[in-house]
């Protein structure tokens, strides 16, 4: 007489784990739900964010001071790891596309694709990543400090505005650094590039010049600069937003500033992709 | 203990809180909270760690919002108030934080000088410079405007943080936790800039503390804060001889620590 106790606790026991595995995945779905509600809140705060730093920006009193400062801080210190990268950049595709262009015998082009690849993706990019880490990292660690030492409402407390003290001087510093730091990267990589040239493939620096400036014009590296504006923005932007959000004392400022790296590098690679779209398209 | 010698302070009410509710998610911070400060007076707020002491005083300046009741300061309701609302509430109203809050990137000067350009933009280099100096020489702190708030001790960075509060010449000041974390004679000397402030600037001033002794030496009242509201207000002497479940736990811990210590 067990058998059918046995089927019965075998279709109930089935159903059981069934209705287990199907709670357990509507459970993990209520965690992503809320993970990703509380991501779309934090993007509409870093767009509000956004609005109110570049409005605030133009509105007197000036920040002219406050902005020379940031820039000052935060572009010069970030000169050589910037020019390092695109050193080693201009080196490593040079060295590669003058590999494969050999190959078809026309490796005195590899001037034009060097420089197209440097100054409309690699240049930026590659400076975004790096040195936007590095600047964006900077900005949360420093306001978030400011945070939990509650000096951000000591700004308040005091008659000022968070956003025109803290946030405007740096965001406008990044529209500003990010394309001089690019410029540097585009000038950096392509001479690397024309030396090392010259040695692994014997191609003089003039051939190397020439076929470059024949092939780029001013929309080629416009459009690298132009990225740049937009990638300086996202870094200071986000940099700023999870600094003034942060909880949870110094954990917390560490968390901020990791967390930092990880949005503005992806928001900077998905907006290159939008942005490289919509350049080719209007030029 | 000799009461602060000072202006005498008014029974008419300076700031009113009025049945305050607020709360963090499921955390209840205040709930039907009502206190009255007289113009003039030190009232000390005293209360458990976490009671909401310093939520109260960041809701008069407008750094908190309640979740509902209102607050009159000075006649005025300061319900829906804005950040540009605000501002010349805070001219008149001063904070000193608890760990004081002063910019590390600026030198002491420029630290003390910062609300001054906000709210006296017209203030010319020369007279920003000499109230800077005055205030300094009122904390006791003569000379440091060079100094780096990085250089300076625990005692002196509240004195600094004072010094910056009351730039302004406010009417109020909130002193937030001003002795926690200090030695015995850092904490004397921060007590009595306390009384002498009310002497001197003949200002209001709320001080929120869990220093029992700092709080009977500085106050004209004390305002227990416990279980969302205030349990009961009175002057030192009452308060001593409180017979309110509340008040007496805490004084009575408040005595078993000093005896342990």
């Amino acid at each position: 007489m067990t058998a059918p106790d046995d089927e019965y606790s075998s279709e109930e026991s089935d159903r059981e784990s069934l209705g287990a595995i199907v709670g357990q995945e509507l459970e993990s779905l209520i965690p992503f739900r809320a993970k990703f509600r509380r991501g779309m809140a934090q993007l509409g705060g870093m767009f509000v964010l956004a609005g109110r730093a570049l409005a605030r920006g133009v509105q007197p009193p000036s920040s002219f001071g406050a902005i020379v400062y940031q820039v000052e801080s935060l572009g010069a210190r970030s000169v050589s790891i910037g020019t390092l990268t695109a050193a080693f950049a201009g080196l490593v595709i040079a060295i590669q596309f003058g590999f494969f262009l050999a190959r078809f015998g026309v490796q005195h082009t590899v001037g034009k694709v060097v420089v197209l690849t440097l100054f409309r993706e690699l240049a930026p990019v590659l400076t975004a990543l790096t040195v936007g880490g590095r600047i964006g990292s900077g900005i949360a660690a420093e306001l978030g400090s400011m945070k939990v030492t509650e000096q951000v409402d000591a700004v308040r407390a005091l008659g000022a505005d968070p956003i025109k003290r803290l946030v405007v001087p740096r965001v406008y510093a990044c529209l500003v650094v990010m394309p001089m730091l690019t410029v540097l990267a585009d000038v950096t990589g392509f001479l690397a590039g024309a030396w090392v040239t010259k040695f692994e493939y014997d191609i003089s620096f003039a051939q190397f010049f020439t076929s470059a400036l024949d092939t780029v014009d001013e929309s080629d590296f416009l459009s690298g600069v132009g990225k740049s504006v937009v990638f300086g923005l996202i870094i200071a932007v986000v940099g700023c937003y999870k600094g003034l959000h942060v909880e949870g004392g110094t954990e917390g400022v560490g968390r901020a500033t990791t967390q930092t790296v990880a949005v503005s590098s992806v928001a900077v690679l998905l907006a290159d992709f939008f942005l490289t779209k919509l350049l080719l398209t209007i030029t | 203990m000799t009461a602060p010698a000072a202006t005498p302070a008014s029974s008419e009410a300076l700031i009113r809180f009025e049945g305050l509710h607020k709360a963090f998610g499921p955390k209840v911070v205040f709930d039907d909270l009502s206190l009255e400060v007289r113009r003039g007076e030190t009232l000390a707020v005293i209360g458990g760690s976490g009671a909401g002491k310093s939520v109260l005083l960041k809701c008069l300046i407008g750094l908190m919002d309640p979740d509902d009741g209102r607050i009159i300061f000075d006649g005025q309701d300061l319900t829906g108030f804005g950040e540009k609302e605000f501002l010349p509430i805070r001219r008149r109203v001063a904070m000193v934080f608890q760990a004081s809050a002063l910019f590390d990137s600026i030198s002491v000067g420029e630290n003390i000088e910062y609300p001054l350009r906000v709210h006296f933009p017209e203030m010319s280099d020369e007279e920003r410079a000499h109230r800077v100096a005055r205030v300094l020489s009122l904390v006791n702190l003569p000379g440091i405007e060079a100094m780096r708030p990085s250089d300076l001790s625990g005692g002196m960075r509240r004195r600094v943080g004072l010094a910056r509060a009351i730039a302004t010449e406010p009417h109020v000041i909130l002193w937030d936790e001003p002795t926690t974390g200090l030695d015995p004679i850092s904490t004397r000397i921060i007590d009595n800039l306390i009384k002498g402030m009310r002497a001197k600037l003949r200002c209001t001033s709320i001080v929120v503390t869990h220093d029992m002794q700092s709080a009977f030496s500085v106050s004209d009242r004390i305002a227990m804060l416990a279980s969302h509201r205030i349990v009961q207000v009175g002057t030192v002497a009452e308060m001593r001889a409180s017979t309110v479940k509340e008040v007496r736990a805490f004084l009575d811990a408040r005595k078993g620590e000093a005896r342990v210590d």
